[in-house]
């Protein structure tokens, strides 16, 4: 992530320490994952200690300190899709993508992650490609919404 | 500043405005075990075994003496049964983590507590926060933090600072109520194991 572009969410934000968590959101959401360079050059414009910003990031689940996938994908596991079935959607997305729950392939391409309940159980089996809801979803028709984002 | 009256152990205390329940019931004599209390340091509030009962307004709770600010009228008990259960269950938990502290083996005695109750899982850090604050407040060195959260929390030191900053300062070290040892040894490991994923840079993206 080039450097202007972090200089120029924090400057939206005056430098303040106050704004920090919603500067990292920001830089994540531009480069998917929050690199070191980028956590040292908002350390030092806002005047904040490094060991108080691992402490955060390591805190919050949003926040990944490792590189993830252009596709994020979130498996709902939690009850009510667990009893419709969730497990074998999982499998089904691990199949296709290649990588395991809370991994990301080597190309950069999908990030997988189960999660405990996204508020819509009627759903269920709920999985989530980029934002976008897939509820009911059959392990076949995962599968081929993944293949066309490969 | 004025001055609030308040009854600690049923006696009467005269306490400055802004102080806290455990700072009062010193200056009485009256005695409050900590764990993460130390003179140099902001209270922290993390061990709870500072607990104590207050009733203020015909509502009792349990509070951390540590943090808790004088009320007028409050009145404040440092050891009843209730209590007692609190402070032999938290040393419970902290002594699965730390089976061997002398801090923490010498309040079991006086509370009953039981070192074997939970199965051991020796991280040997109760979270005090002691060597993170300390680094923070004192040294203004930021070398150590906390990293994760809940069970996986623990504490990490920042292996750049640290390379710097640590070696000729090192007085976190004997602050630790589990084991001197503890930060010396996550110290170390920090200088010496491979950079984390965290730190390396990626070969795809830079």
């Amino acid at each position: 992530m080039d450097s202007g572009k972090i200089d120029q969410i924090i400057n939206k934000h005056n430098a303040d320490a106050g704004s920090l968590i919603q500067i990292l959101l920001e830089i994540q959401n531009e480069n998917n994952w929050l690199p070191k360079e980028a956590l040292t050059r908002v350390s030092e414009t806002l005047a904040v200690p490094m060991s108080r910003i691992r402490h955060i990031t390591t805190f919050y689940k949003t926040f990944s300190l490792v590189p993830r996938g252009r596709h994020e994908v979130h498996v709902c596991t939690g009850t009510a899709c667990h009893v419709r079935g969730a497990e074998r959607v999982l499998e089904a997305v691990e199949g296709v993508t290649g990588v395991n729950a809370g991994e990301t392939d080597p190309d950069l391409n999908f990030s997988v992650e189960t999660v405990g309940c996204i508020g819509c159980c009627a759903l269920g089996p709920v999985v989530v490609v980029d934002g976008e809801y897939h509820g009911n979803i059959l392990p076949a028709e995962i599968t081929k919404v993944l293949q066309d984002k490969k | 500043m004025s001055e609030i009256l308040l009854q600690i152990d049923g006696k009467e205390v005269a306490a400055e405005e802004g102080t806290t329940i455990l700072v009062a019931a010193q200056s009485v004599g009256v005695s409050i075990p900590t764990l993460c209390l130390h003179e140099k340091l902001e209270p922290y509030g993390g061990c709870r075994v500072c607990s104590v009962e207050v009733e203020s307004r015909g509502r009792s709770s349990v509070v951390a003496a540590c943090l808790y600010p004088v009320e007028k009228d409050l009145v404040v008990t440092t050891r009843t049964e209730k209590l007692d259960r609190i402070r032999k269950s938290l040393l419970e938990m902290m002594l699965a983590h730390a089976p061997d502290s002398e801090p923490l083996l010498e309040l079991a005695e006086e509370y009953g507590a039981d070192k074997d109750r939970f199965e051991k899982e020796a991280s040997f850090c109760i979270h005090c926060g002691l060597c993170v604050r300390y680094c923070t407040e004192v040294k203004k060195a930021n070398a150590l933090g906390f990293i994760n959260r809940g069970a996986k929390k623990e504490i990490s030191f920042i292996p750049e600072i640290a390379s710097k900053e640590c070696w000729d300062c090192k007085e976190c070290f004997e602050l630790c109520p589990t084991s001197a040892l503890q930060a010396a040894f996550v110290l170390i490991e920090a200088l010496t194991a491979p950079p984390q994923p965290t730190t390396k840079s990626c070969h795809s993206c830079g």
